[in-house]
């Protein structure tokens, strides 16, 4: 089949959707602001649930958009677009303007910035780290504090900027909670003598293997979980960080030492989302993701016709989530161009 | 005969039908908040009070929609209404309002005041 889509944003969700675009017979044009594809994905050491390395994802994405139908325009992004009848045209922040029959929005999320949550001291405080820092450590081989030491004790606190109405986000971000048994189990096969707690509001094991992943952090890996939502984190004379909680099942107050704090920093819209939204009056939910047209049977259409959604630009989601939301994005583009653009 | 020392305990089980919900009706139609209670104790966590004495807002907070009135009566006297519970609430409770309006309920339908 002929025609033309935009794809806008090279992360996951993009990759995958102009890859399938492309098999289809589209011609796609792919905009990344970014110099490098992969999104948050290159970012990853391993994914949950089976603990693999993310490169091969992000290999398989790569593979992907190697076609002659796909051209890259990386380092770039979407200035503004106008819809004539079923037509439109973009223009994109270095001055080129593309013609299309339908656009694809893969603009992703960006991370809660864990400043925000100033009682949790990030930013602040040496060993306060948020749970992207830490893959990076894991990557980089460089777990440790910042005075070189190897961190003996460290704290998880679940829910940073999600399910709380002071950081302006009442959702739950959905995959934190699995990170943080993923990073637990990591941290304990890195340093086998540290010990690890995770302080939780509720432990939401919703997806595949998940809770089978939760057993085993605390059957193999011993890993301590603490009910309670972390109040504020001090630090000690002798430069410990001190975290205060209730333990909502013993019922009393608790305060522990601890020498690293990961922060689980939720997802938010994206900024760049967020620009497009508004300069294109696109609906957004109370959570500030995109809308989509139909939560159950329309989750990739939006409120403009011939403009799709598909990945974590509309709600959390893991990669396994996001690849099968790009497919189906593909899917409906193409029963949009080909049956009458309705 | 042998005596054994054998005694009747009272039961311990929270009697949910038997319970009186008027004090939390009071308080939820005032403070509908109160609501969105998780029940994360972060209130608690940061709780002068609670540091000191057996005083948990949460704790307070589900005896009360429990119907467990008797023992909230004694342990809302401890809590001194500075309001620190109400930053840390991830839900919007706005607590020190439930607090103040227990007090009021328990004095409105006992008579008395805590």
């Amino acid at each position: 089949m002929t025609g033309s889509v935009v794809v806008v944003g090279g992360g996951t969700a993009g990759m995958e959707a102009a890859g399938q675009l492309a098999k289809a017979g589209l011609s796609v044009t792919l905009i990344e602001k970014e110099k490098e594809l992969g999104g948050h994905l290159k970012e990853w050491y391993h994914l949950f649930p089976d603990r693999r390395n993310s490169v091969e994802v992000l290999d398989y994405l790569k593979k992907q958009i190697i076609h002659d139908k796909i051209k890259l325009l990386t380092g770039n992004s979407v200035g503004s677009f106008q819809k004539k009848g079923s037509d439109f045209t973009l223009n994109t922040s270095n001055g080129e303007v593309i013609k299309a029959d339908a656009i694809l929005l893969t603009t992703g999320f960006d991370l809660f910035k864990s400043e925000r949550k100033e009682e949790y001291g990030y930013g602040i405080y040496d060993n306060v780290i948020t749970s992207a820092d830490l893959e990076i450590m894991f990557r980089e081989k460089k777990l440790k504090l910042k005075n070189g030491k190897k961190p003996e004790k460290i704290g998880i606190v679940h829910c940073v900027g999600s399910r709380d109405e002071k950081a302006g986000n009442l959702y739950c971000s959905k995959l934190c909670c699995v990170t943080a048994v993923k990073q637990a189990i990591e941290l304990k096969e890195n340093l086998s003598e540290c010990k690890v707690f995770c302080f939780y509001m509720d432990m939401r094991m919703g997806g595949a293997l998940y809770e089978e992943l939760y057993r085993e952090s605390q059957e193999k890996y011993g890993i301590s979980y603490i009910r309670g939502k972390v109040s504020e984190v001090g630090v000690n004379i002798s430069n410990k960080l001190i975290v205060k909680v209730e333990d909502t099942l013993a019922g009393r107050p608790l305060k522990m030492e601890l020498d690293l704090l990961v922060l689980m920093a939720g997802m938010e819209m994206s900024e760049g989302g967020t620009r497009i939204a508004e300069a294109a009056k696109l609906n957004r939910g109370e959570n500030r993701f995109f809308a989509p047209a139909d939560h159950h049977i329309g989750s990739n259409r939006s409120n403009v016709k011939g403009l799709f959604y598909a990945g974590t630009c509309t709600a959390p989601m893991n990669i396994t989530e996001t690849i099968s939301h790009a497919r189906g994005a593909v899917t409906d583009i193409i029963d949009y161009l080909k049956n009458g653009r309705k | 005969m042998e005596q054994f020392g054998f005694t009747l305990s009272k039961a311990r089980v929270i009697d949910y039908d038997a319970n009186d919900r008027t004090i939390i009706d009071f308080i939820l139609e005032r403070e509908p908040s109160l609501k969105s209670c998780i029940e994360c104790g972060g209130c608690s966590a940061t709780c002068t009070t609670g540091n000191f004495t057996s005083f948990s807002l949460r704790e307070i907070n589900i005896l009360l929609k429990r119907g467990e009135n008797k023992q909230v009566r004694k342990k809302i006297r401890q809590c001194m209404l500075c309001g620190k519970c109400l930053l840390v609430c991830p839900r919007g409770v706005n607590t020190r309002n439930v607090v103040f309006l227990a007090k009021l309920a328990f004095q409105k339908f006992d008579g008395h005041a805590v």
